[in-house]
């Protein structure tokens, strides 16, 4: 998609044109009023995913990521959250729709994979029964036969002796296997769009590395379009197509994967690529974490939200205190929000950060 | 699950030896080591215009001299194969469970036990009924509109509930409804359901309604606090996202574990009320378990006093014992 620079970052509402990507969310906002002020956990966020994709959505804990997806699925309804923007999936505007129009597209069109699939089974129901519950809401069939698409899915995702577990109570699994038997509760309806939001994070690396196969397969399987939230880089190398690198509830960084990881232009992407554990390094050299933490989402800083932590804050004083960067396209596909000149940032790309990765 | 019933049922057996031994302790060995001696004791049972001679023939009826552990004996041999007594004009036969004999009343304990057990049974029963679905309705509306005038009127309301003794609102909902309004002019009499069913519920409403208000506002408080935990679970966001209804979100997955600790709590306090409802009873003059012991209790009874104590143990043991076997099965977390 080639649409003009300023249309990405305009902040009033665009019209209503018809989207041509299958996703495609524009200036996404969503604001919780607190007793301690306006959390503004996701500012102006535009992307756009097509079926068949990956997207990865990268960013240090509290950027923003589940409560985006969270968005995307109407479940922030009833949380005296403020949203406003759009967020169009199929040509339908979900953020203006009916929360009861916006329910039957849940679990269906649209699935969920939670961060911790513990806490996010109900404890005393049979895992079997849960999966069964996602798809009756949305297929008109029996009892038995749901059970029996039950045991398909839980073989499906790898599940051993499907027929048996299927009677078995989440805290009988091992974590791996719920976080498979979370995703077969997901993909129970054929979704078109699956959010997998860190699907990976509570479980050790060879269960990691399964079930990132496993997504894939599926999403092969079904060309569905699949976004996949984490902050750990290594999960979007192997899955994603494009990045999205969000950081106090704005996206930073936007491109395929192949441009973030050799011609990233952001320094909070450099940050991140930087803490980036890599095995061919030694470990002196490895780990650079980005200094200082994540800001407030209520006082966010002026101008470039990033400017306190920023290695090149000089170089792009007194802008990045004072004006907050907006997404402008520096090659096609490839978006950065950072007052550098482009020249300025492949030099230090080139000159000063890509040589340490 | 057999298995553990079994075992649970053994311990509560022990529970109950180690019970009895205790309230026998207090009743017997107590007053002996505060220097009482069995003269004095035997008067406590003869009551006023003693003689010499009655004390004496009480002693012996009573096997007062003899050692405790033998008298401890006795008692439990009479709960376990009965008794007969001897006291009156006639030979009383008094058949396992005997708790043994009150001279105030002229009879065996246990036939005052079976006597009174029906009053406080419907008196807690019912109650437990409508402060059930009160307090627990309240509670989950309260939560799901969470700030809302509904909520706010409905936890002040239950604040008070909690605050006010029973003897206030018993005393109270007597001077208006029966006395002022007329609507149970002649006080409350306790019919059994058995002799008018009618006439049983009409006498316990206003008891109910006392005793459930207080418990009400107990349950009303408990289940929005923990609905309001449970809504704010990840399985509940999950239950969402598959694209349930929020009825069902609500029903099947919010209640279904919001309501189970309450459930627990409920058994165990119905168990404790059936032991006898104290306030309830006297403020509104049921003849139940509640007021057998508090008059055993001043007119110095101790047999009834005893077999009480041990009615109510039965009670709450057991409902310790539903609780936990229904725990178990409401809960599937729970391995017994
Ligand atoms: N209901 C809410 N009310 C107020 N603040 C909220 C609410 N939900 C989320 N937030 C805030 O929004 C911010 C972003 O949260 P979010 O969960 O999206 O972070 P994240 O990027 O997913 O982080 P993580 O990697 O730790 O999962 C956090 O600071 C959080 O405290
Ligand atoms: S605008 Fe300035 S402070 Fe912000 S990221 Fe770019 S260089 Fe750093
Ligand atoms: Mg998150």
């Amino acid at each position: 998609m080639n649409r003009p620079v300023e249309e990405w970052a305009s902040l009033v509402p665009m019209e209503d044109d018809a989207p041509t990507a299958f996703l495609d969310v524009r200036d996404l906002r969503i604001h919780f009023p607190t007793d301690d002020g306006l959390v503004k956990s996701v500012d102006g966020l535009s992307f756009t995913l097509e079926r068949g994709r990956t997207l990865g959505i990268v960013g240090e804990s509290g950027s923003g990521k589940s409560v985006t997806s969270l968005g995307i699925l109407g479940l922030h309804k009833g949380q005296h959250a403020r949203i406003s923007g759009q967020v169009w999936l199929d040509g339908e505007e979900l953020v203006g729709a009916s929360p009861e129009h916006v329910r039957r597209l849940r679990g269906k069109k649209m699935a969920m994979i939670f961060q911790d699939p513990l806490s996010a089974m109900h404890p005393f129901y049979k895992v079997g029964d849960q999966i069964v519950e996602a798809y009756r809401v949305h297929n008109e069939v029996s009892k038995k036969q749901a059970r029996k698409h039950a045991i398909d899915m839980l073989g499906r995702v790898g599940i051993p002796q499907p027929s048996e577990r299927v009677d078995d109570y989440p805290h009988q699994f091992s974590g791996g296997m719920r976080q498979r038997a979370m995703i077969a509760m997901a993909l129970s309806c054929d979704p078109e769009l699956l959010i997998a939001d860190e699907p990976t994070t509570a479980l050790d690396v060879t269960v990691q590395a399964q079930i990132l196969d496993l997504v894939r397969e599926l999403q092969s399987e079904f060309n569905s379009a699949v976004m996949v939230i984490t902050h750990d880089l290594g999960v979007v190398a192997e899955l994603a197509d494009d990045i999205l690198v969000m950081y106090a509830g704005k996206a930073v960084e936007q491109g395929s994967a192949r441009e973030l990881f050799t011609a990233a232009e952001h320094p909070y992407t450099w940050g991140l690529l930087s803490s980036m554990p890599r095995l061919d390094r030694d470990r002196q050299d490895r780990l650079v974490p980005i200094a200082g933490s994540p800001p407030s989402l209520i006082n966010v800083p002026e101008g470039c939200a990033f400017h306190p932590r920023c290695r090149f804050c000089e170089l792009s004083a007194p802008r990045s205190l004072t004006e907050v960067p907006v997404m402008t396209e520096t090659s096609p596909g490839h978006r950065v929000a950072c007052h550098l000149e482009p020249a300025e940032r492949r030099r230090l790309w080139a000159e000063e950060v890509q040589p340490l990765l | 699950m057999a298995a553990f019933i079994v075992r649970r049922l053994l311990a509560a057996v022990i529970l109950l030896v180690v019970v009895s031994m205790m309230t026998f302790a207090i009743f017997f060995l107590v007053p002996r080591l505060a220097g009482m001696n069995s003269d004095q004791l035997a008067l406590r049972y003869v009551g006023r215009g003693a003689t010499a001679e009655s004390i004496e023939a009480t002693k012996e009826r009573l096997h007062l001299d003899d050692p405790l552990p033998v008298q401890y004996g006795r008692f439990v041999q009479g709960i376990v194969v009965g008794d007969e007594f001897n006291y009156g004009p006639e030979v009383v036969k008094c058949p396992p469970p005997c708790f043994g004999y009150s001279f105030r009343n002229s009879q065996p304990v246990t036939a005052l036990l079976i006597d009174r057990i029906p009053v406080t049974a419907s008196l807690a029963f019912g109650a437990a009924i409508l402060w059930l679905i009160g307090g627990v309705s309240v509670g989950v509306l309260s939560a799901l509109r969470r700030g809302s005038v509904f909520d706010r009127a409905a936890m002040s309301t239950a604040l008070a509930g909690v605050s006010l003794p029973i003897y206030f609102t018993g005393l109270l909902s007597l001077a208006l409804f029966a006395y002022h309004w007329k609507l149970w002019p002649n006080g409350v009499n306790y019919v059994p359901f058995t002799t008018n069913p009618l006439d049983w519920a009409y006498n316990l409403i206003l008891p109910w309604v006392t005793l459930a208000f207080l418990y009400a506002a107990l349950y009303a408080r408990l289940t929005r606090a923990s609905m309001l935990e449970t809504m704010n679970e990840d399985y509940i966001r999950t239950a969402r996202a598959k694209g349930l209804r929020e009825r069902t979100v609500v029903v099947r997955h919010g209640m279904r574990a919001s309501l189970t600790p309450i459930l627990t709590i409920f058994g165990l306090d119905v168990g404790l009320l059936l032991g006898g409802a104290v306030l309830t009873e006297s403020t509104f003059s049921l003849p139940g378990l509640g007021q057998l012991v508090v008059d055993a209790v001043f007119g110095n009874d101790l047999p009834i006093v005893l077999g009480v104590v041990m009615v109510a143990s039965v009670f709450v043991i057991l409902a310790n014992l539903i609780v936990d076997v229904l725990y178990a099965t409401l809960d599937p977390r729970v391995r017994l």
